[in-house]
């Protein structure tokens, strides 16, 4: 009875018709109009939108059902997004005839991959199982992953059970005899899984064919530049006095950096591949540059100064220098071995060798953690050279001094001085902190159950390099960025400096060009001189004439 | 991250290697809800951690009605005593930049200052006040800057209403596997510098309730951020390069999401050099 009068108490004239007293009221409500005013509206209502097909009435009666059906708190704060959600779904079901299959996502082939880590390979009966279970090199990755957690490092439960499926397929699959779970290196695009292999004594791929062919190659060069050099002595070339530096050769593998054998993989799951042995001219120079991995062994690293060599060899160079650094054990773990030899033998190079000490008594984690030379390192450091062991690369073998006698002796640099570092199985106490801060920090997993706590070490100078120890149990383990700790800003080599040109002297010299009249004056004193010998001339040939009469 | 999903939340960003001990995700479910209760706050994140040379401080954030409202930051040694730290102001901030170096782990530490001008020496000394520095002002202005620089969140989970304030939205579903890899979809959870900067057609395309903050894809340099699918594709997991440590994890189609720092504090201003 009201009419369409003013409903809400902030509109104009609310109020103010009461019923029986607004200005329509003198008129009688017409039912059928009213029905009709009725009609008019559910019409407007049910009409289809030209656009989207949908009309107001559908779309409202499903907005309250819904709303009905769910009950949200506050429905009217987003009674706008229930009303595109609404229509959303309207879509939705159309689309559905279209698709006819599903979607494969990516993560469904990851999936397929994990699954393939847990399912036992063929052909593995009940003999080989007991086999394993006496000596396996499979690592305890599950062991180390407890105690490294009691410090609030390490990767998900998840992560490390798959880490250990992986290390075990890669152990069924190479001739390995030792191995371990040296960490986790994150790059941009991927992350890398590293895995530290020995490989059993003799069972080595042999490598070295591809190296003899590289070094017959060069031979071969400097044999034509030889000929060359004879045919063309008339005009020589200035030869270049530059001499590169020796090249320093790798380390065998098995000893000094290239003591372990290492296996990256992406993902556990993926496929392991091993990393080519380091050689000092690629230790050298990732000591200059700082560049995140990407995650692919086969790119390429732009840096200055130039790195030797692709993505995998930085992060095996990257590896070596980090085990160098970071690889500790409590102190008495390991000894050296009883040698018959003497240190004579070794060149003074130090004992390079260890092996477990059976009767090790371990320390308390008070004793652990208070001091740092109960600690030490069983990595053997990197020397400035790239080598773990020195090499003077001026020494000759014999064969090599007969032929270069002559060439050599003449231009031979100052001698190399021996570098010396510290020997095996130093303790901790010795190594440089930087700047104030010390090279490592000890610390308990937990002050408030010192009974079973764990002593934890973490690098300061690589951050991301711990170390636990508990009883008579340790482990080292990496997880970071592959970077060593720097205070100060890296600062990129500079370009060499400018070669010097070659010498100059009066044949290499300009000359001014002559003047007009110096050339005038020089063709004046030229004919001359041919004026001169034209007379000489005649007087001769006077004289011969005057002998040939004579006879 | 949020409080109450921290062991979920650890798992799923615990792919760089770092985390924390069962000690202390024991004992921060129970101190950061007493947190809550004392401060008034409506959400509590748990930070993250820097790690000093002889402690660790850790740091949880309060945040109140108003998401988008400077948030309150406190700090622990042991995650069971959290003290309130002072509101970042810019000069601190500005202070704390010319400090290189680790934190010592003892929040009264003093720093000397190495190098300052000539005219900020003398304004100290006539202020009284002697060029030092101490660690929780450090401190502070270093989680002031990280939450500038690299603190996110995905596009879509936090609305400005009406009014002004940002709240989370509630029909946040989260975001399809295609949009978790690109920069795009991820806002800095701060005060937007280059909003204004877009053109006209840019910004037709924004929608004013969700797109109110900078997104990550025109951080400079290009390539500071890492976009990784861990977990067998079923996490998308960010990491800043800039400040390395930072760790950002989303499950697409999921409302989980978070971010937490697990670092020593420094600017990795090597960053140039290194990509």
């Amino acid at each position: 009875q009201h009419g369409h009068g003013p409903y809400q108490p902030h509109e104009p004239g609310y109020g103010l018709y009461q019923p029986g007293y607004s200005p329509y009221d003198d008129q009688i409500p017409d039912p059928a109009s009213r029905m009709l005013a009725i009609q008019n509206a559910k019409a407007y209502l049910l009409k289809s939108s030209t656009t989207s097909g949908l009309n107001l009435y559908d779309h409202l009666a499903n907005m309250l059902t819904k709303i009905l059906d769910e009950q949200p708190i506050n429905a009217v704060d987003v009674i706008e997004n229930i009303s595109k959600d609404v229509k959303w779904a309207q879509f939705q079901k159309k689309m559905d005839t279209l698709r006819d299959e599903h979607e494969i996502l990516p993560t469904f082939e990851a999936a397929e991959k994990c699954k393939a880590l847990f399912l036992k390979a063929n052909g593995e009966g009940d003999e080989e199982l007991e086999e394993e279970i006496g000596e396996t090199p499979l690592p305890n990755v599950m062991e180390t992953a407890f105690y490294f957690e009691q410090a609030g490092i390490g990767l998900s439960k998840d992560e490390s059970y798959h880490i250990l499926l992986a290390l075990k397929k890669l152990i069924s699959v190479q001739p390995i005899q030792t191995c371990r779970f040296w960490g986790k290196i994150l790059g941009l695009e991927m992350n890398y899984i590293i895995a530290e292999v020995q490989y059993h004594e003799g069972e080595e791929e042999e490598e070295t064919e591809e190296e003899e062919v590289i070094e017959e190659g060069a031979k071969g060069m400097g044999e034509v530049e030889d000929e060359d050099e004879n045919k063309e002595k008339e005009d020589e070339l200035p030869k270049s006095t530059y001499k590169p530096p020796p090249v320093i050769p790798k380390e065998e593998n098995g000893t000094g950096a290239n003591k372990y054998v290492y296996f990256v993989c992406n993902e556990p799951g993926k496929p392991w591949v091993k990393l080519p042995p380091v050689t000092p001219a690629q230790i050298v120079c990732a000591r200059k540059i700082k560049k995140f991995f990407t995650g692919r062994l086969d790119a390429p690293i732009v840096s200055f100064p130039p790195f030797p060599g692709n993505e995998a060899n930085y992060l095996r160079a990257q590896i070596a220098r980090i085990s160098a650094g970071t690889q500790i054990s409590p102190i008495g773990f390991y000894q050296f071995a009883e040698e018959e030899g003497d240190e004579e033998e070794e060149g003074g190079g130090g004992r390079d060798t260890y092996e477990e000490n059976p009767d090790f008594q371990p320390l308390s984690v008070a004793e652990m953690v208070g001091s740092l030379s109960t600690w030490v390192h069983h990595g053997q450091s990197i020397l400035k050279q790239g080598r773990c062991v020195w090499l003077n690369p001026f020494q000759k073998s014999e064969e090599e001094e007969e032929d270069d006698v002559e060439e050599e002796k003449a231009e031979e640099p100052n001698e190399l001085q021996q570098e010396i570092g510290p020997p095996l199985l130093t303790p901790l106490s010795e190594d440089e902190g930087i700047q104030n801060i010390p090279a490592w920090t000890a610390e308990a997993s937990t002050n408030l159950i010192p009974q079973y706590a764990v002593a934890i070490l973490q690098s300061n100078r690589w951050p991301g390099a711990y170390a636990f120890a508990s009883g008579k149990k340790f482990d080292n383990i990496y997880f970071g960025w592959g970077h060593k700790y720097s205070p100060e800003n890296h600062t990129p080599a500079l370009p060499a400096a400018v070669q010097a040109e070659y010498p100059s002297g009066p044949e290499v010299a300009e000359t001014r060009d002559p003047t007009l009249e110096e050339e005038l004056a020089l063709k004046a004193a030229r004919e001359e001189a041919l004026a001169a010998a034209e007379e000489e001339e005649e007087e001769e040939d006077v004289e011969d004439d005057e002998e040939d009469e004579d006879d | 991250m949020e409080a109450a999903s921290l062991p979920a939340a650890l798992e799923l960003a615990a792919g760089g290697g770092a985390g924390l001990s069962p000690e202390k995700r024991a004992v921060l479910g129970a101190s950061l809800l007493l947190l809550q209760r004392d401060y008034r706050f409506e959400r509590v994140w748990f930070w993250g951690c820097i790690q000093g040379v002889r402690g660790v401080y850790y740091i949880a954030e309060g945040l109140g009605p108003d998401r988008a409202a400077p948030r309150s930051r406190l700090y622990s040694l042991n995650c069971v005593e959290w003290s309130l730290l002072p509101p970042a102001t810019e000069e601190m901030v500005a202070r704390a930049e010319q400090l290189k170096g680790r934190f010592q782990g003892d929040p009264s530490f003093e720093y000397e200052y190495t190098e300052i001008n000539a005219e900020d020496a003398e304004r100290l000394f006539e202020d009284g006040k002697e060029p030092m520095i101490k660690e929780e002002s450090r401190l502070v202005a270093t989680i002031e800057q990280i939450d500038r620089a690299v603190g996110i969140i995905p596009r879509g989970a936090f609305v400005k209403t009406p009014l002004g304030s940002v709240r989370e939205n509630r029909n946040f579903e989260g975001l399809s596997l295609t949009e978790a890899k690109k920069l795009s979809s991820y806002f800095h959870f701060t005060e937007p510098v280059n909003l204004k900067n877009k053109t006209l057609l840019e910004k037709a395309d924004l929608d004013p309730s969700t797109d109110f903050l900078d997104s990550l894809e025109h951080d400079i340099p290009q390539g500071s951020w890492t976009v990784q699918l861990e977990k067998g594709g079923t996490v998308v997991v960010l990491r800043s390069l800039l400040w390395l440590g930072l760790t950002f994890y989303h499950v697409p189609m999921t409302k989980q999401y978070g971010y937490v720092y697990f670092g020593t504090g420094e600017k990795n201003l090597d960053l140039p050099f290194m990509l």
